[in-house]
């Protein structure tokens, strides 16, 4: 175990007091600013990077391992309290999360979000520690067919979150694909509904359009019928996770962990997605798929544990062959050279000292963060105890803080309230939000992998499946959309043959179930 | 990194020059009075029109902290506008119209990202104050490809251009995007048959390169030299005028083929500004060009010297600005 020895060595590095300060200043004012809708940990680090100028390298890494952490968990944090989320990686968060809050269980959210991303966190690290160089050669691998494949599999996933009506569950997801195509085409440099506009070429935020859609949507929706019905007041609950908690809480966050640390591990991964197909992942596995979309514990422990994992699965690349995959990790690489260091395949010969104390402060970063969050989860529970009108009208400013400061524009302002308004309407009609946004992040991801698919093949249609991996996922994918009809098929006959027999009908009629449940 | 070393020791000699003077009489003291009653410049802003963390942002703010460290001018501001390859900053500039206090920092992307982006602002509206920096571009095979010269490439590229993907870093328009049309231009080969595979951010490309999904690629030489280095990627050639210091690879001259073509970054001011204000900037660069805290960072940085100022810089710009357009408007992007 060589690994540990050296990591040991980090411990011995990044465990001064002095260090453990850095540490703890990071994840404070790491939490503080990722609190802020639209300031996501990549943002956060660029701003405090002249901060740490001053700062020895091991030191000012310290301090990013903290900001990092931080940044990840305080945007979870508005998800969660005020439904908008801080970032594109926890916008699936804000479902189930919101859902709690407002059953009086934010503080058993934030609760599951913090140990689930500490747990992912570590879990994560251990494994870059431990794997990063033999994993590394496979993720380069990876190529476009094969992510081609993976957003396959996401779009049939998404039919599950379509909610009851099929037909709006489209709707809504056709809207958010169109959004996604606002904006320069990046293949061939032609503009796409940008109607002029300069600051559409770069395409539509997708923080801009959740908040928009969520937090926006409803405070309009809320404001439209707060005088018609009796304002209740948010139930405050327990301020513990209780063994029921626990309990369902913990599969969610390993699971999380292995679907988020290879998506961040592969250069095009990302850690919108792999979220997201947690949260249908655990939909499917839960004993409860009736609370999907009213508070399911499941729905916040798994993506919260996927989007800290796929984190750490960023570090991979980035330590092994300088590969920033992330604009977190292009930020922390940036941070490097600032300290004339050049990440690559040379980084743990020539710098192990830094690489292994950047990997302990990463866990020292980590264990900090829940030591300091968990006491307040339910101090921050409370803010949903305000009155509503002032804690809409609080949700406003935050969203639209977020919404300017994502991109520093105006034009980002003015187009929260169009998502803002589109939400309010979507409401009206009965049409799920979430299938918009998954349609955002999707859509273009989706189409850019295609066309390159395409281009590195010479428009061959062959070379959309011309590896095993692509092709395992097609076969996933001939599955997941096989197996009901089969299992339905099967249950007919079964009826015919004997209609007392029901002991197999367990199965097929929760894949059935949970199809047609969880609207938002 | 021969005009880094040659400013370099220019530098020196200039300030062992200055100290010789200072010791036999007493100019050094006159020269030292001229430039204290100038005093440092104060309310200077720095636009920065793309996001915090970028490499238009990092020069920004590497300038900006030479000219403070340095005490050539007192808290100077660094924003960023971005938006749209930078031309959402270029409209702001150019709303700033007679804007002293103000530059932007800019360079061969805005350039292109002006003509892609069908700019109403152009650059040619803006008051050029200094060239910074540049940066050769490489072109660069997977190891093991079996095109192990330029030539080889080239002639297979020629052969059948589209079963040869070439990757970039950029999006149509910027440096990675216009080095492989350039080239095909030099070579005879048309620009539109080319294959050009746009990744985001040297990483995602360079994965494709070590997954040999490409066949060569066109990118930044900071983005590939320490893997060249490490012998995972082949650099067949640099584009730049002369060899990169540490890159074993021969320029494009060298291999025959008549181009040279770096990605640069510099500093423009806004229309109309006054002719005191314009030489009050171009004075502030150059001094800050010469501090020792700007070669420092241009080291840590492993940036290449590229100063030039004024009329010359001005001059570089429409040339850049005209052949951009050129290869642009082949391709039906302007």
């Amino acid at each position: 175990m060589d690994a540990l020895a050296n990591l040991a060595d980090g411990f011995a590095t990044a465990l001064t007091p002095v260090n453990l300060l850095f540490a703890v200043v990071g994840v404070l004012l790491g939490t503080m600013i990722g609190v802020l809708p639209g300031i996501g940990p990549a943002m956060a680090i660029a701003l405090l990077l002249p901060v740490t100028y001053s700062l020895e390298a091991t030191q000012a890494f310290i301090m990013f391992a903290g900001i990092y952490y931080g940044g990840m968990y305080g945007g979870s944090t508005t998800s969660i309290l005020l439904n908008t989320p801080g970032e594109s990686a926890s916008v699936v968060t804000a479902i189930e999360g919101n859902q709690m809050a407002k059953r009086g269980r934010a503080a058993q959210a934030l609760a599951t979000a913090a140990i689930g991303s500490f747990i992912a966190g570590t879990i994560g690290t251990m494994l870059v520690v431990l794997l990063a160089p033999s994993i590394v050669g496979l993720a380069v691998q990876m190529g476009a067919p094969d992510y081609f494949a993976v957003m396959v599999l996401a779009f049939v996933a998404v039919t599950s979150v379509l909610g009851a009506s099929r037909v709006r569950g489209f709707c809504s997801l056709l809207l958010g694909l169109v959004i996604g195509l606002v904006g320069i085409d990046q293949t061939t440099g032609q503009q796409r509904l940008t109607f002029g506009v300069p600051q559409l070429a770069d395409g539509i935020d997708v923080v801009v359009v959740a908040v928009g859609l969520f937090a926006l949507g409803e405070a309009l929706w809320v404001a439209a019928h707060l005088r018609h019905t009796s304002a209740q007041v948010i139930p405050t609950g327990a301020a513990r996770m209780g063994r029921a908690d626990w309990r369902r809480s913990w599969g969610p966050w390993l699971r999380g962990t292995a679907i988020g640390f290879p998506f961040g591990a592969v250069p095009a991964g990302g850690a919108e997605i792999p979220t997201f197909l947690s949260y249908v992942l655990e939909k499917r596995l839960s004993k409860h798929p009736e609370e999907f979309g009213h508070g399911a514990i499941e729905g916040v422990a798994g993506p919260e544990a996927t989007n800290n994992a796929s984190a750490a699965g960023g570090l991979v690349p980035l330590l092994t062959l300088g590969l920033p995959v992330t604009a977190t990790a292009a930020v922390l690489l940036a941070a490097f050279q600032q300290y004339g260091i050049q990440p690559g395949p040379l980084l743990l010969e020539n710098e192990p000292e830094l690489v292994w104390g950047l990997l302990a402060s990463l866990l020292i970063g980590n264990a900090i963060l829940l030591v300091l969050n968990l006491p307040l989860a339910p101090v921050w529970a409370k803010l949903l105890r305000i009155p509503r009108p002032y804690l809409y009208a609080g949700i406003l400013f935050f969203a639209s803080i977020g919404g300017y400061a994502a991109n520093g524009s105006t034009v980002d302002l003015v187009l929260l309230l169009v998502f803002g308004v589109l939400g309010f309407v979507m409401r009206r009609y009965g049409l799920p939000v979430l299938p918009a946004i998954i349609g955002v992040i999707l859509g273009p991801r989706a189409e850019l992998q295609l066309r390159r698919a395409l281009q590195i093949s010479d428009g061959e249609l062959s070379g959309l499946a011309n590896t095993w991996f692509s092709i395992s996922v097609y076969a996933v994918v001939a599955l997941v959309v096989l197996l009901p009809v089969l299992l339905r098929v099967l249950q007919r006959r079964q009826r015919g043959a004997g209609p007392g027999d029901g002991t197999t009908s367990e199965a097929p009629e929760r894949v059935l179930h949970s199809s047609s449940e969880g609207r938002l | 990194m021969s005009r880094s070393t040659w400013s370099r020791s220019a530098a020196t000699l200039a300030a062992v020059a200055l100290a010789t003077t200072a010791c036999g009489t007493t100019a050094g003291d006159d020269e030292q009075d001229t430039a204290a009653a100038s005093g440092p410049v104060s309310g200077l802003r720095v636009m920065v029109p793309n996001s915090p963390g970028s490499g238009y942002d990092q020069t920004a703010r590497a300038a900006t902290k030479a000219m403070e460290d340095a005490e050539l001018a007192e808290t100077v501001e660094v924003f960023n506008v971005a938006g749209a390859g930078g031309t959402v900053g270029l409209q702001r500039l150019v709303n700033e119209k007679g804007n002293g206090d103000l530059l932007m920092q800019m360079g061969l992307g805005v350039v292109g990202a002006e003509f892609t982006n069908k700019s109403q602002a152009r650059l040619a509206e803006t008051t050029p104050i200094a060239g910074l920096i540049e940066e050769a571009e490489v072109i660069v095979v997977p190891k093991d490809s079996p095109y192990t010269d330029l030539d080889a490439l080239v002639e297979a590229w020629k052969a059948d251009p589209g079963k040869l993907p070439v990757g970039g870093a950029s999006n149509p328009g910027g440096p990675d995007h216009l080095t492989p049309m350039l080239l095909a231009e030099e070579v005879g080969l048309d620009p539109t048959t080319v294959n050009y595979v746009p990744y985001d951010g040297g990483g995602e490309l360079l994965a494709g390169i070590l997954g040999k999904k490409l066949a060569f690629a066109a990118t930044g030489v900071s983005e590939v030299a320490e893997q060249a280095e490490a012998g995972e990627v082949k650099i067949l050639a640099v584009t730049s005028e002369a060899p990169v210091e540490g890159v074993d690879a021969p320029t494009l001259k060298d291999e025959g083929i008549d181009l040279t073509f770096t990605n640069w970054r510099g500093l423009v001011a806004a229309p109309d500004v006054s002719e005191a204000d314009r030489d009050k900037l171009i004075d502030l660069v150059t001094e800050m060009h010469d501090s020792p805290e700007w070669q420092e960072a241009l080291e840590t940085n492993g940036w290449t010297d590229a100063f030039m100022t004024g009329e010359e810089f001005e001059t570089f710009l429409t040339s850049e600005s005209e052949r951009v357009q050129g290869v642009l408007s082949g391709l039906g992007l302007a």
